[in-house]
C-alpha cells in the first residue's frame, strides 16, 4: 500500500508539472466545464418557469443535486477520466503490454498516471453551488450529515470510475471504441435529475441496482440536503452499489486481460 | 468539374465506414439514455400542470424529443472535425495539395457518406422507440412542409458541417483543437434545442437566439416540420439560415485558404 502511495505522489507531481506548462489550456478547459454547468443552471430555470416542485424536490433542492453531480464528475475526472478514456488507445495500439509489464497491479497501472488540476478547480465550483443551494433553502447541516455526505461522495467517485472502467473494457473486443466513452457520458446524463422522476418501474431498477447511476448523486444530495430522509438505508444503498460495481468492473477487467493477444508489433 | 471523382469518394467512404457498425450500434443505443431522461424529466413536469408548457402537451415535447435524435442521426457530424484535424497535424494534408483535389468536396463526400450510413445502421433502434410512442406522432399534412423541412434540414447539416470543418482548420495553427471544439459543442448543446425546445424560453432569450446560428443547427427544422413556424416568419427564419450557411461556407474556405499558407506539412 505505501509503494502505491508513493508512486502515485510522484505522478501527481508529474501531471501538475505536465499542465502547468500548457497553461492556457487549462484556463479554457475551465471555462468549458463552467459554460456546461452554467448552461444547467439555465435548463433548471427555464423548468421552474412552469413549475414549483419535480416529483417532491423544490428548485434549489434540484441545484443542490446538479452540484453535487458536478462535484462528483469532477472529482472523478480529476483523478481517473484521462487515463481511463486513453484505455481503448492502448489495446487498440498494443501499448498495453508495457502496462502490464510493470511491477503494480495493471488496473492501479492504467488508471493512475495523469491527473487533472482544472477540474480540482470545477469541483470547488460544485461545492460553492451546494453551499449557496443550502443557503437558499435554509438548511443547516449538521456535522454529521457533512461527514456522511463526504463518505457518499467517494462511493459515487467509485460508481463513476467503475462504471467508465467497465465500459472501455468492451474496447478489447470492439476495435473501434470512441463510441464507449461516449456511452460515459450518455449514461451520467440522467444522474443530474431528481430521482423520484423515475417511477418505480423497470428503468428505476435497472439504473439503480444495475448500472447504478441515479443513486450517485440523488443519494448524497438527500444526505446532505433533506433532513427528513432517514440516512443510513440511503448511504447504506450507495455503500453497496460502490463495492458491487467496484468489484464487478475489477472482475470484467481480468476476463478481459485473459483473451487480450496484444496488438501490432 | 468532375464530379466523378468525388462520387467515388462518397463510394470509399461508405466502404471505409462500415467498420464503424458496431461503433454506431453502441452509440445509438447509449443515446437512448438521455432521451429517456428528457421524457421522464417532463413527465414529471406534465404530471404537476394543469396547462401545457408554450404551446407543448405531454405528448408533443416527447415527440420534439424523438426528432432532435432522428435529425442529430442525419445531419451532425460526429467525427469529422476529429480526422480533419489528424490530416493536418500528421501531415496527410500532402497528399491532397499535390492532387488535383478540392479538400472540401472531398470532405463533404466523406461526411455526406458517414451521415448515411450512420442514420441507416442507428436506424432499427430509433424504429423501434418512435413505435413505442406511436400514439404521440404527428405528421405534417402538407406536402410543401416536407419539402420545406427538408431544405431547411440540408441547411441546417451544411451549417454544422462547414462550423466542423473551420474548428478542424484551427489545427493549422495549435496543436491541440480539443478544447476549442467542446467550447463550441457546450453552445450547441444548449443553444440549439438539444436538452429542450428553444420557445419554451422566455421570449427575449428565445428573440436573442433568432439571429444566432445554433438555432439553424437543429430547432429550426424540427419546428417547421411541427407546423409551428409560417408565412413571413418562416420566410424569415430560411433567409437568416441561408445567410448562416454563406456565412459558414465562406469562413470554412478562407480558414483552409489561410491555413495552407501557414501550413509547414510536418510528418507525411
Amino acid at each position: 500500500m505505501k509503494r502505491y502511495l508513493d508512486i502515485y505522489a510522484i505522478m501527481l507531481r508529474n501531471s501538475v508539472i505536465r499542465e502547468m506548462s500548457f497553461k492556457a489550456n487549462f484556463i479554457l478547459w475551465m471555462a468549458v466545464e463552467l459554460l456546461w454547468f452554467f448552461g444547467q443552471i439555465v435548463f433548471i430555470e427555464v423548468m421552474f418557469m412552469y413549475v414549483n416542485t419535480i416529483g417532491d424536490w423544490t428548485k434549489w433542492e434540484v441545484v443542490l443535486l446538479v452540484g453535487t453531480h458536478q462535484l462528483i464528475g469532477q472529482i472523478f475526472q480529476a483523478f481517473f477520466y484521462v487515463n481511463v478514456a486513453n484505455i481503448p488507445e492502448l489495446v487498440r495500439t498494443g501499448k498495453l503490454d508495457f502496462m502490464l509489464l510493470l511491477p503494480v497491479d495493471s488496473q492501479f497501472a492504467v488508471s493512475t498516471r495523469q491527473f487533472g488540476m482544472d477540474n480540482i478547480i470545477n469541483a470547488i465550483v460544485g461545492i460553492a453551488i451546494v453551499i449557496f443551494a443550502l443557503v437558499k433553502m435554509h438548511v443547516a447541516p449538521s456535522a454529521w450529515q457533512i461527514l456522511m455526505y463526504i463518505v457518499a461522495v467517494g462511493f459515487g467517485v467509485a460508481v463513476h470510475y467503475s462504471i467508465m472502467f467497465s465500459l472501455v473494457t468492451l474496447s478489447f473486443w470492439i476495435v473501434r471504441a470512441q463510441g464507449l466513452v461516449f456511452g460515459y457520458y450518455n449514461l451520467f446524463n440522467i444522474a443530474r435529475y431528481p430521482d423520484s422522476i423515475f417511477g418505480k418501474g423497470l428503468f428505476r431498477f435497472i439504473f439503480s441496482w444495475i448500472i447504478p447511476v441515479i443513486v450517485v448523486a440523488n443519494i448524497p444530495a438527500r444526505l446532505l440536503g433533506r433532513v427528513l430522509d432517514p440516512p443510513l438505508p440511503l448511504l447504506g444503498q450507495l455503500a453497496g452499489a460502490a463495492i458491487l460495481s467496484v468489484a464487478l468492473s475489477r472482475a470484467f477487467w481480468h476476463f478481459a486481460l485473459r483473451r487480450y493477444s496484444s496488438a501490432s508489433s | 468539374m468532375n464530379l466523378a471523382k468525388y462520387v467515388k469518394v462518397f463510394d470509399i467512404g461508405l466502404q471505409n465506414t462500415f467498420v464503424y457498425r458496431w461503433n454506431f450500434l453502441i452509440r445509438s443505443l447509449f443515446g437512448l439514455v438521455p432521451l429517456a431522461g428528457s421524457v421522464l424529466i417532463w413527465r414529471a413536469i406534465f404530471a404537476q400542470r394543469t396547462s401545457n408548457v408554450a404551446g407543448y402537451d405531454y405528448h408533443a415535447m416527447v415527440w420534439y424529443f424523438l426528432l432532435t435524435i432522428l435529425v442529430n442521426n442525419l445531419v451532425t457530424p460526429t467525427e469529422d472535425e476529429w480526422q480533419i484535424a489528424a490530416d493536418i497535424r500528421d501531415g496527410q494534408m500532402n497528399a491532397f495539395l499535390v492532387k488535383p483535389f478540392n479538400y472540401l468536396g472531398y470532405r463533404i463526400s466523406l461526411y455526406g457518406s458517414y451521415r448515411l450510413l450512420y442514420t441507416v445502421f442507428t436506424l432499427a433502434p430509433l424504429a423501434a422507440v418512435v413505435w413505442y410512442f406511436r400514439a404521440y406522432v404527428t405528421l405534417p399534412a402538407s406536402a410543401g412542409t416536407w419539402w420545406i423541412t427538408a431544405l431547411s434540414l440540408a441547411m441546417a447539416g451544411m451549417i454544422q458541417f462547414f462550423i466542423a470543418y473551420s474548428l478542424a482548420m484551427m489545427a493549422f495553427w495549435i496543436l491541440e483543437i480539443s478544447t476549442i471544439v467542446f467550447i463550441l459543442y457546450s453552445f450547441e448543446y444548449f443553444l440549439s434545442g438539444q436538452i429542450f425546445p428553444l420557445d419554451i424560453m422566455p421570449a427575449w432569450m428565445h428573440g436573442a437566439l433568432q439571429v444566432l446560428p445554433f438555432t439553424y443547427e437543429l430547432f429550426f427544422p424540427i419546428s417547421i416540420f411541427l407546423g409551428k413556424v409560417h408565412g413571413a416568419e418562416l420566410g424569415r427564419g430560411l433567409a437568416i439560415q441561408a445567410a448562416w450557411l454563406f456565412a459558414m461556407w465562406m469562413i470554412a474556405r478562407t480558414m483552409f485558404h489561410r491555413g495552407v499558407r501557414h501550413y509547414q506539412a510536418v510528418g507525411g
